[in-house]
């Protein structure tokens, strides 16, 4: 099959990669990135493993193609934490107990990133609504929310401190 | 005067983040940043794809197989058939339960979605292209999907392979598609029991074909050095050293040419127990071709082949005297174990522990019969989130209680209260054998019933009852369980002939920090934080410097694995004694140093201190340092132990749950308005994880209990096995669960902990079920088959004439 070029952000860097047209975005970031962060628990768009962040919007990478992304800015759970300081959905769901496998991890933490800039000081209901596109086998979701709202205080009180 | 010191101590002890405390987990760090090793992370360097070809029909003969068309394509490298696996005799393989399972297919299929052919390719999409280009012709036979009707008389033979052979692995087989009759408890004393009993009742309870579906599907990087002669497997098992030993006995490669490693493994629930055909072609293709090859499962062959559930029709009698005192328990159970028989039970246990079902009732007599048969379905039968069939047993007697209740009209608190093993009777021998080691029921029914305000509950029900235009029926479910885990003493468990007993090694470094080695598998459950915690308390080394290592067959001493709740139970029991020998030498060489007696010692949290004399003292790193360079003579220098773990016993954790759910008559939907857990698992090691095991168990409780099924047409195809149709709560159907807890320690185990993840799954199922028919009971039902979904709840409303 003839290979396209596409070029992306992933994580502030600007790769440039021949890749079949039919290569899912999912295994473009994972084999031919190198970012194994992102997971695929179904390849149907059920479980949300594989969500990473594209243009601002959560995205589930396992049914969209990398060459969809050309000229995208995509942010993988490996971008989150910055200059080796863990962003606040990370250290939510630590203190939290907000993951046990951690295999739906990257993904739960890449939604609620973006779920706290879409809302953030959502409550209980609204956070459970927000990530109802990731599915966890593990938790029971109780401690998840937890680390939601956990991080969203967080979040708040820096940008109250920084105003 | 003693404050200060009191205080001091306290400090020392919580700076070592031991037993009881809720440390935060260890392993979080790398899974939060996407830094987890899974083992579709794995990546070799020229290693290959492999992926299967699968048959569309659930019972066939295969007549002819054409590779021609997929090994043109670019990219492909071999497919391979049982005809390839025959020379080496690898086309069939053991199952654990003493059957044997096609790796390929051999002539015919006997399920959907059964391994025919794989094919293994550059990368992934070649590989699902060549798999779409191999040609199969098969010849439709007739399909046998009901486990009743697979003992007709004239019911097609299913297993052509066996036979004529009438005995199997446990016993005699009457019928060609018969697998095993087993039986257990006493059953004239029981027929006794019936024929004096004022009261009887009977049900059928079925409990459906569920699967495990744990987020990770389950996969494999096989890697075969033909120089070496060394394969090493990268593979998602919940039990790797049995894993080596079979993939051993089945390759002829020595057992110390292969290491097999569970890295990061995604959720277990069981799935990851049984060895699979695509593990096995795998292994073969790599040593085959001599490269490594990778093959991941995807989600709709997780659900169709690796590892179903349950799948019981059970028939449940009880006797009881008119005033609700039970006297007999029988049941005959029918087990649907699909095409061949692969059960991952302990070798004598064909049905698992599934004679735990008397209970937490003090029964004197009780008899069960379980039936296997084999079916057009995938093979499995694993223990999902469970001890081997305790949620199958503690849901039939639950029903059971809940149906004689509702017949002699007494409330289902009291029933349960009047027929509890009370606590000064443990340990209490069961009328299947079992030795009970502790449990206090009835203090925990009673916290249960306080926390809810029960009487309270109950009224608010009749209420609503009494209330024709209520638009909604009130459910409330309650339920007690006894679990069995911690398999288990070798004198009884075994699997393929190996003890299930568990390992520990631990070294203390020089300085002072460790490394501990188990033979368990964490798939979530925490062991790197919890089993610190056990080190740290025990030796007095804080958690923070103590690696715990699992899963690498090259490095860890050899154990059974992660399943059945046996982490805690029998490797809890192992660190401790292993550390509890390194903390004797270390007695010896803190003798030495402060030149006193062995007895002249007292341990303090960290420390040996000189009875009487505070200011004299060897601090744990103290001694690790000496250890090794000032060893008394004639000790060993060095700092290390090995434990090997044989329980004496299973353990036997038990809580009380208690439900309520609101139906709505109009839609059938129902919503679990509160669900209270109480759990007693002994003594806690880290309260937090303890918590978050118990959510996770009731979620995967719910999600049986409220959606799961696997059904099947009667052609055998599977109606449901992608995500779409298996229902996985989200968070926002999930209840919000309350918890809370007693704690009675086993006598037995060297730390009195019992095992605690799987309980919230065995007991919720039953609550829910419990909860459900309870909202009904007015209307005299008294039993409904899951899943409650709204479908089949509105169903019930409609026949009862209760719908709006
Ligand atoms: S793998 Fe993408 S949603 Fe499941
Ligand atoms: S932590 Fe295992 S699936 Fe969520």
């Amino acid at each position: 099959m003839s290979k396209k070029i596409v070029k992306v952000n992933v994580n502030g860097r600007v790769l440039e990669k021949a890749v079949e047209p039919r290569m899912l975005l999912v295994h473009f970031l994972r084999e031919e990135c190198n970012l194994t962060g992102a997971h695929i628990g179904c390849e149907t768009s059920h479980c949300g493993a594989c969500t990473v962040d594209i243009d601002g919007r959560s995205v589930k990478s396992c049914t969209h193609l990398a060459v969809q992304c050309e000229g995208a800015e995509v942010l993988t759970v490996e971008g989150l934490a910055k200059g080796g300081v863990l962003h606040a959905v990370q250290q939510g769901f630590y203190q939290e107990h907000g993951l046990q496998c951690g295999f739906c991890t990257p993904g739960m933490l890449m939604r609620a990133y973006r779920l706290l800039q879409e809302n953030p000081d959502p409550s209980e209901e609204e956070v459970r609504a927000g990530m109802s596109g990731n599915l966890c086998r593990c938790t029971g979701y109780q401690n998840i929310v937890k680390a939601v709202l956990h991080a969203a205080a967080t979040l708040r009180a820096a940008r109250a401190a920084a105003a | 005067m003693n404050a200060p010191k009191e205080a001091g101590l306290a400090e020392r002890a919580s700076a070592l983040q031991g037993m009881g405390e809720s440390r935060l987990r260890k392993e979080d760090a790398r899974f939060i940043q996407g830094r987890g090793n899974y083992v579709d992370d794995i990546r070799m360097p020229g290693m290959l794809h492999m992926d299967i070809v699968r048959s569309p029909l659930a019972h066939a003969r295969i007549k002819r197989i054409n590779k021609e068309q997929a090994l043109a394509i670019p990219g492909v490298h071999a497919v391979l058939t049982a005809e390839d696996l025959k020379p080496l005799k690898l086309h069939w393989m053991p199952t654990l339960a003493g059957d044997v399972q096609a790796v390929l297919a051999d002539e015919k299929v006997h399920f959907q979605m059964q391994e025919v052919a794989i094919v293994i390719a550059d990368d992934r999409y070649i590989a699902a292209d060549a798999v779409e280009a191999v040609e199969v012709e098969y010849e439709d036979l007739p399909v046998v999907i009901d486990p009743y009707a697979a003992l007709a008389p004239d019911a097609p033979v299913l297993r052509e392979d066996l036979a004529g052979k009438t005995e199997g692995a446990h016993g005699r087989r009457e019928h060609p598609n018969h697998i095993f009759t087993w039986e257990a408890g006493d059953a004239a004393a029981t027929e006794a029991a019936f024929a004096a009993a004022a009261v009887t009742v009977k049900a059928r309870i079925h409990y459906p074909r569920v699967h495990p579906c744990p987020l990770e599907t389950c996969g494999c990087v096989a890697s075969f050095d033909p120089v070496r002669g060394e394969l090493t497997t990268y593979l998602t098992s919940q039990a790797p050293h049995v894993v080596r030993t079979v993939v051993s006995l089945l390759s002829g490669i020595p057992e110390s040419k292969v290491r097999i490693v569970s890295p990061d493994i995604g959720g277990g629930f069981g799935n990851k127990v049984g060895i699979y055909p695509g593990y096995v072609c795998a292994i073969v293709a790599s040593i085959v071709l001599g490269r490594p090859v990778k093959w991941i499962e995807d989600r709709v062959e997780n659900i169709s082949t690796t590892a179903f559930a349950r799948d019981y029709h059970m028939d449940g009698e009880i006797a009881a005297t008119a005033d609700g005192r039970i006297l007999g328990l029988r049941t005959h159970v029918i087990a649907d174990h699909g095409a061949f028989d692969a059960c991952a039970d302990p070798t004598k246990f064909p049905a698992g522990l599934f004679h735990i079902c008397s209970g937490s009732y003090d029964i004197a007599a009780a008899y069960c019969q379980v039936k296997g048969v084999y079916t057009n379905k995938a093979p499995g039968g694993v223990a999902y989130r469970c001890s081997f069939r305790v949620t199958e047993a503690v849901y039939l007697v639950e029903r059971m209680v809940d149906i004689l209740a509702q017949k002699l009209g007494l409330d289902k608190a009291e029933i349960r209260r009047r027929n509890f093993i009370r606590k000064e009777q443990f340990p209490y021998t069961s009328p299947f054998g079992f030795e009970y080691d502790s449990g206090d029921y009835h203090t925990a029914l009673d916290k249960v019933l306080a926390a809810v305000d029960y009487p309270a509950l109950r009224a608010e029900q009749a209420a609503t009852r009494a209330n024709p235009a209520s638009p909604t029926l009130m459910g409330i479910g309650l339920v007690s369980f006894t679990e069995v885990v911690g398999a288990g003493p070798s004198k009884m468990c075994d699997i393929l002939g190996v003890g299930m007993f568990d390992s520990c090694e631990i070294r203390v470094h020089p300085t002072g920090s460790a490394i501990a080695r188990m033979g368990t598998i964490t798939q979530g459950q925490g062991h790197q934080t919890t089993y610190a915690q056990i080190i740290a308390t025990e030796l007095g080394i804080p958690s923070e410097v103590i690696q715990v290592e699992e899963g690498d067959t090259s490095t860890a001493p050899y154990g059974l694995g992660t399943y059945g709740s046996r982490s805690t139970p029998v490797a809890g029991a192992a660190i401790a004694l292993a550390a509890r020998k390194i903390h004797a030498k270390a007695r010896k060489i803190a003798a030495h140093l402060l030149e006193v007696g062995e007895n002249d010692l007292d341990w303090e949290i960290d420390r040996f201190k000189v009875k009487g004399d505070d200011s004299r003292f060897k601090t744990m790193q103290d001694i690790s340092w000496a250890a090794y360079h000032q060893a008394p003579p004639g000790l060993e220098p060095g700092l290390e132990a090995v434990h090997y773990y044989d329980p004496p016993n299973f353990t036997f954790p038990f809580g009380i749950y208690l439900c309520v759910v609101d139906i709505d008559r109009a839609t059938g939907e129902t919503k679990v308005r509160r669900f209270l857990a109480l759990d007693d698992c002994g003594t806690r090691i880290n309260p937090m994880i303890i918590e978050g095991q118990i959510h996770g168990g009731l979620t995967e409780g719910f999600a049986v209990a409220m959606g799961q099924q696997m059904p099947f047409d009667a052609q055998g195809n599977l109606l449901g096995n992608t995500l779409m149709d298996y229902f996985l709560p989200t968070a926002v159907e999930t209840p919000k669960w309350e918890t809370d807890h007693t704690v009675t320690p086993s006598p037995h185990h060297p730390l009195g902990a019992k095992g605690v993840a799987e309980s919230p799954h065995v007991g919720s199922i039953p609550t829910f079920t419990a909860a459900v028919v309870d909202a009904f009971a007015h209307l005299g039902v008294d039993n409904m088959t899951m899943p409650h979904n709204a479908y089949r709840v509105w169903q019930q409303l409609r026949d009862c004439g209760a719908a709006l």
